[in-house]
């Protein structure tokens, strides 16, 4: 347990030593709120209380999105092309060696970044939000609690696929293209490109039952208290947590089957 | 400038057939980027399927709109679009290498790792300015069938403009390169989206500062017939070749400056 807490903590390190790419970084969600705020301002005055948000809900969306985005890495990035460089340089093996599990490690690693750029990069984007724009956030503590455990299980399962996608560069040799997939699937149905609740009828209800929807719709309704009481919160908190588990499991499976098959070539 | 040219197609002739090795990773990169920009467009349609006009514009205006930067932006990105790897050269030594090659630098920064699937991108934003076309009811003079090829190439030239000043720019900051996403990523997604949803000052600073407005908005508002909400004199339509060449003498400027200042790691 020592070991993946040293590793978290390392890997919430080593995105901190980069400061100037924190700040621009920043820049870029801050100036994605903006003109992603415009459109949705354009879209609720057209059709106000679209998707059940009213119009400062749906610009909160925007900026917890912009906040969210580094952490939950809704558009790539983090630690799945360095995992598909080892397994394709070969340098997995050495991983395979250490008397740690794969799995945890990358997971712990994953965690400290997702912290790091939960406070570098979420922060003041929201913060800028709420300046420039009338948003709704929270005023009950309880709420703000139940948001971050939300974020927590949302990162839980974006990690677990981008893990998935991760391992299959043991039979491709280039994973590029997965991952690009990946990111695609992601944007589309976190909620990043578009909410959940403005999808219409059948792609609507399915979008919110597929586990993405864990990554950023459920955190923000949790936030907006859309999702509220006992009932409300435990069957949030309970569909990201059961696709975390399920998702999770499935990438220790996979790797059971990827871990049997490596041939190191020695050299 | 001719050598120039013939350094460029041979180095990417190269990353061509280096792509092709992995035949099947570079069929789904290409599907991916089709259907990754095709996604955007799917969210633009969700809306319009509850409103009738944003900002005042139909769903073929829009999709005009759309598909023009979107085609623009992709002949950029195909073209320069690895150029946010200067950044990580200078940082780990490896520019050193480009400067002593009997090529100019930026041909070689421009063509390395040339991604041949981001014809992906190019051929959906043709695709939906054609259908825009086929539903728009343009009063077809020789005026406007001219306007539109003159269009496209301007704006992949200011986009590649923003692309070299970026990368010039990193030589300063070599950790910043997600700063010129901001203009790039974010321009693209700026003007999907007609004009008249945005605050005045921002529709001023796109076209005085950054003249993004140049790749579509106003040569595609005198195609559609429409006023551009800045009362500018009617002239300005036709004014983007000229503001394409300006910014590209000026990212050349820019980049000259940038690699004259350039100070290798040691490394």
């Amino acid at each position: 347990m020592r070991l993946y807490a040293a590793v978290a903590v390392s890997g919430f390190r080593r995105y901190a030593t980069y400061r100037v790419a924190t700040a621009a970084g920043v820049f870029t969600n801050t100036v994605f709120g903006f003109i992603v705020a415009y459109t949705y301002i354009a879209l609720w005055n057209e059709r106000p209380h679209l998707g059940g948000y009213d119009r400062s809900q749906a610009l909160t969306f925007v900026w917890v999105s912009q906040a969210l985005l580094g952490a939950a890495s809704l558009i790539g990035g983090g630690f799945q092309e360095e995992l598909q460089e080892r397994i394709r340089s070969g340098d997995i093996a050495v991983d395979l060696y250490r008397p740690a599990d794969l799995q945890l490690w990358w997971l712990a690693n994953d965690l400290g970044r997702a912290a790091f750029q939960l406070l570098g990069r979420g922060v003041v984007p929201l913060a800028v939000g709420a300046l420039a724009f009338e948003l709704t956030l929270p005023t009950s503590a309880l709420t703000w609690s139940f948001f971050l455990m939300s974020v927590f299980l949302g990162i839980l399962v974006g990690f677990a696929l981008r893990y998935l996608v991760g391992l299959c560069a043991f039979w491709m040799l280039d994973g590029s293209g997965l991952s690009l997939l990946s990111v695609l699937l992601t944007m589309f149905f976190s909620g990043l490109t578009l909410p959940l609740t403005v999808f219409p009828g059948a792609l609507g209800d399915v979008a919110r039952a597929l586990p993405w929807s864990a990554m950023l719709q459920v955190p923000v309704d949790v936030l907006l208290e859309r999702r509220h009481g006992a009932a409300g919160l435990g069957a949030a908190l309970g569909f990201q947590a059961l696709w975390a588990v399920v998702l999770l499991l499935a990438g220790r499976g996979l790797q059971a089957v990827a871990t049997r098959k490596v041939v190191v070539q020695g050299g | 400038m001719v050598d120039a040219t013939r350094a460029y197609f041979l180095i990417v002739g190269m990353w061509v057939r280096s792509t092709m090795a992995y035949r099947l990773s570079f069929v789904m990169m290409t599907l991916g980027n089709f259907a990754m920009t095709g996604l955007d467009f799917v969210a633009v349609a969700i809306m319009f399927s509850h409103i009738d006009a944003l900002g005042g514009f139909t769903l073929p205006e829009v999709a005009l709109l759309y598909g023009t930067t979107s085609t623009s932006f992709g002949l950029a990105d195909l073209a320069f679009g690895n150029m946010d790897r200067v950044g990580r050269r200078v940082r780990d030594g490896t520019m050193d290498t480009l400067l002593v090659r009997p090529v100019p630098v930026l041909v070689q920064v421009a063509a390395d790792r040339f991604a041949l699937r981001r014809l992906g991108r190019v051929t959906q934003g043709a695709v939906v300015t054609a259908w825009a076309l086929l539903r728009l009811d343009v009063d077809w003079t020789p005026v406007t069938v001219l306007l539109m090829p003159m269009m496209l190439v301007s704006g992949a030239v200011i986009f590649s403009a923003v692309f070299v000043a970026g990368a010039a720019f990193q030589f300063r900051a070599n950790d910043a390169s997600e700063v010129q996403n901001a203009f790039t990523y974010g321009g693209a997604t700026l003007l999907q989206y007609p004009p008249t949803v945005f605050g005045t000052d921002l529709v001023r600073g796109v076209t005085f500062v950054v003249p993004l407005a140049f790749v579509n908005w106003l040569p595609a508002l005198r195609v559609l017939g429409r006023d551009d909400p800045l009362g500018l004199p009617g002239w300005v339509d036709f004014a983007s070749p000229a503001v394409a060449l300006l910014c590209a003498a000026l990212a050349g400027v820019a980049w000259r400056v940038g690699l004259r200042g350039y100070r290798s790691t040691g490394s």
